[in-house]
């Protein structure tokens, strides 16, 4: 199983990406500039700061070469992880319906988060169970959630709305304390927090955040099968 | 181009300078909401409405109108 890391100007959480991608298989990464997704099975759009969030975070990245190819890809069913930054391309390429505002604190905030599976069996959390919590870190100014009335009921109807901040830990303003929401088709997903900051208990005390590469792996080996 | 947030969306800068206004002794300040202004030349105005749907504004979250100033056809 191959993972696919793109790479903007003004990424910074690619290599960490790469890192937590290898633990659980091949990883490559593939700069925005490029057509070629070098026969990756899933693509992870990593967090940072495209295009230095000109405009607004994810509005600009969207239109490269690469998000080109990856649109492609996930309209074919392929799987699409957004990290943070990645979370707001997507969401700008609407491939995730919705959007990400500026924090309802105005700051910059970086906390360990806890959050909840509230879909188990996908994709992304086939490796968690339903109701699990998960330690990850978050590190944002944009990350308030935001869909009309009528598409989060919808959501919520088809099992997209995947994980959600426990009680207090919603320090960004997201509406019903969503952190990650996927697709209906349930090959693309975006959310807040960093899983891959959180793979080696050494460092940061949570290897949580490996269990979303390791759902991944077992979606791709599944579908091989 | 004027940008602004959809009216009912949370806009915490706007609330911020809201707040901030009385401490500076401007009563009476209510309904602040912070945008963004994007000037440009454009040959053809026709083109303005698709720039903000597609790139300018996101229309999920964000209205916007758009202005011909002077020597604008």
């Amino acid at each position: 199983m191959k993972f696919g890391v793109l790479r903007f100007p003004g990424s910074c959480d690619e290599l960490d990406a790469l890192a937590a991608a290898r633990r659980v298989g091949d990883a490559e990464l593939i700069w925005h500039g490029e057509r070629d997704l070098r026969g990756a099975d899933a693509i992870v759009v990593p967090g940072g700061f495209s295009y230095g969030d000109y405009l607004r975070a994810g509005a600009i990245a969207r239109f490269s070469t690469a998000m080109e190819s990856v649109i492609a890809f996930a309209n074919d069913g392929g799987l699409v992880l957004g990290i943070c930054n990645g979370f707001q391309v997507l969401c700008e390429a609407q491939l995730l319906p919705g959007a990400l505002l500026p924090n309802a604190n105005l700051r910059f905030t970086f906390r360990q988060v806890e959050l909840e599976v509230l879909g188990s069996g996908g994709s992304f959390t086939a490796a968690c169970a339903l109701g699990e919590l998960l330690s990850i870190p978050a590190k944002h100014a944009w990350g308030r959630y935001y869909a009309d009335p009528d598409t989060l009921a919808a959501m919520d109807r088809a099992g997209q709305l995947v994980l959600r901040y426990t009680e207090g830990e919603n320090f960004n303003g997201s509406l019903h304390d969503i952190a990650g929401v996927s697709n209906e088709r349930g090959n693309v997903f975006g959310l807040m927090p960093h899983p891959e900051h959180a793979v080696d208990v050494a460092i940061g005390g949570s290897a949580d955040g490996l269990k979303i590469f390791e759902s991944m792996r077992m979606a791709v080996e599944g579908a091989r099968a | 181009m004027l940008i602004r947030p959809k009216a009912g969306i949370l806009d915490p800068q706007g609330v911020a300078v809201q707040r901030a206004l009385p401490a500076l002794g401007f009563d009476g300040v209510g309904n602040v909401h912070i945008g963004r202004l994007v000037e440009l030349d454009v040959e053809d105005a026709a083109q303005l409405e698709p720039m903000c749907q597609k790139l300018l504004a996101n229309p999920l979250v964000e209205d916007y109108e758009v202005q011909l100033l002077d020597g604008s056809a």
